[in-house]
């Protein structure tokens, strides 16, 4: 049984669609990572597996529960079951890096806080910033802020881990260390991802499975063999890095040379 | 090109969607006081209230003093300068002591407060929703009315009038200083007419107007910035407006009172 199921999901935003009529499954332990092009509907889908939006129709279910339809207090629960690293970090700049990661544990559970502190200690060292728990996220580059914020997402050692874009921004060799954090966490903790990425290289070294949105749709689903298979075009223009409207360099030097001879244009 | 009848209309709905947001907001904040209370509520928000009111109250005190013996020596000296033509000089201190206590007192907080900790609670709750730490605490499975609005209200609840009062006594000390230069007035004497010329209801009044100004401060801060969408420019105009909106709503809210009490009064 899938741990996500998303079924026929319409999304629309002042009657524009964006996410039309999608359905997708994730099973347990795997990793399943979403890809897109900018504008293809990925984070509202992630808002939408967050519960942080509702949908014009279509269910969102997270272990047996449909969280577009169900009661605050159900969702709490399954949200406790999730833990989330944004884009943007999105730390708590108010608070330190160990308040930020304690902070879950603090209020969902009766630990003493020795162990907090213990427990905060152990998820800072897996993404190495152990030594940086008393800086405030503003102190931070980057690239830390993301690791910190991954950390974060540890706290309450979630059943399932959504990342959004965990490697865009970092250098190759932390970007590759995250890489390694996620595929140890799945095989060591049975844990589900959903990774959403534009890094080919990344995506292809985690995934179980790999969908791919286009338009709003989920236009392909597989497994990385199958999808590096794939005879679809937009699947190929993807992966092959295609643009779209390829700018055609001999059009450009010939509308200048008319330019420059002070010939009529026609655009 | 819309009619004077299409523009009214708009900004009708667009006043009563406003004020049913804040009631609706408002509500909320009411029945998630109940984590920020001592005691009986979670201890994290309790401390966050405590540090709010120590930001709304303590660190406001310097400028409400300042504004209201500024305001008591004006008071004093306009009042001075008509009466002392008929005789009456020492209606100034009825002037100055029922002046401050119904009327200008919780006034001239009220529009420091909303100046100093109106903008600033727009501002750091847009900024939460532009870095998405609103969105952050949702999918921890927070309240954000309980874990960001509620000890902010309560904390108003508390420093408002706290602070009232303390202006209050400067303005009355400012026309205690002003007839003791202008009449030799002693200090203990001043004072002992002021009580003597204030009722129990005047002080009551003025206590009541302050939890209301409270109410509207904290609400159209906290609304205003959750209705930051953008960047850094949106967060920018939600503390403008909220200054705005809310010194607006407390004169109306001012008059509004004023008016009750005076037909109450008679009656």
């Amino acid at each position: 049984m899938s741990i996500i199921s998303v079924r026929d999901l319409v999304v629309e935003y002042d009657g524009r669609r964006v996410l039309d009529r999608v359905t997708l499954d994730i099973e347990p332990g795997e990793i399943t990572v979403l890809l897109g092009g900018s504008g293809s509907g990925k984070s509202t889908l992630l808002r939408q597996i967050l519960g942080l939006e509702r949908p014009k129709s279509g269910s969102v279910v997270i272990k047996g529960t449909d969280i577009t339809r169900c009661s605050q207090a159900d969702l709490a629960k399954v949200r406790r079951s999730i833990g989330v690293a944004f884009q943007s970090a999105a730390l708590f700049n108010s608070l330190t890096l160990e308040d930020n990661v304690a902070l879950n544990l603090r209020e969902h559970t009766a630990l003493a806080p020795s162990i907090i502190d213990l427990i905060v200690w152990m998820k800072l060292a897996v993404v190495g910033l152990a030594e940086f728990g008393k800086f405030h996220p503003q102190e931070l580059s980057g690239g830390m802020k993301k690791r910190a914020a991954f950390a974060r997402a540890l706290a309450l050692d979630p059943q399932i881990l959504v990342l959004d874009e965990p490697s865009a921004g970092l250098d190759p060799i932390v970007a590759a260390e995250l890489d390694e954090l996620i595929l140890f966490l799945k095989e060591t903790f049975h844990i589900t991802a959903l990774v959403v990425t534009h890094e080919m290289d990344s995506a292809f070294r985690i995934a179980d499975r790999i969908a791919m949105l286009f338009n709003g749709r989920c236009h392909a689903v597989g497994t990385k063999d199958e999808i590096r298979a794939s005879q679809d075009p937009r699947v190929k223009q993807f992966l092959n890095r295609i643009p779209d409207n390829a700018v055609h360099a001999p059009a450009i030097a010939a509308y200048l040379e008319r330019y420059v001879q002070g010939q009529e244009i026609n655009l | 090109m819309p009619n004077a009848l299409e523009i009214t209309g708009r900004g009708t709905l667009g006043y009563l969607d406003y004020i049913g947001s804040l009631s609706i907001q408002w509500w909320a904040t009411v029945r998630g006081m109940r984590a920020a209370l001592p005691l009986v509520g979670n201890r994290h928000r309790w401390r966050s209230a405590v540090h709010q009111i120590f930001e709304i109250g303590f660190a406001a005190m310097p400028m409400v003093m300042l504004l209201a013996m500024c305001s008591g020596f004006i008071l004093a000296m306009q009042g001075a300068s008509e009466l002392r033509r008929f005789g009456a000089l020492h209606f100034v201190i009825d002037l100055v002591a029922v002046g401050f206590t119904r009327e200008l007192g919780p006034l001239i907080t009220a529009i420091a407060v909303s100046g100093r900790s109106g903008s600033a609670f727009a501002a750091e709750i847009g900024t939460m929703k532009v870095t998405e730490e609103i969105d952050v605490l949702k999918i921890m499975a927070f309240d954000p009315v309980e874990f960001v609005l509620a000890p902010k209200y309560l904390a108003a609840l508390v420093a408002v009038p706290c602070l009232s009062i303390v202006s209050n006594f400067f303005g009355i000390l400012a026309g205690g200083l002003f007839m003791f230069f202008s009449t030799h007035l002693g200090l203990p004497l001043y004072f002992r007419y002021v009580l003597h010329s204030i009722e129990l209801r005047d002080v009551l009044a003025g206590l009541i107007k302050t939890v209301a100004f409270a109410t509207i401060i904290a609400q159209v801060g906290c609304l205003e910035g959750l209705r930051v969408r953008g960047g850094p420019d949106a967060v920018g105009r939600s503390t403008t407006t909220a200054v705005v909106r809310s010194t607006f709503l407390v004169i109306v809210a001012d008059a509004v009172f004023t008016a009750i009490f005076y037909f109450v009064g008679k009656t």
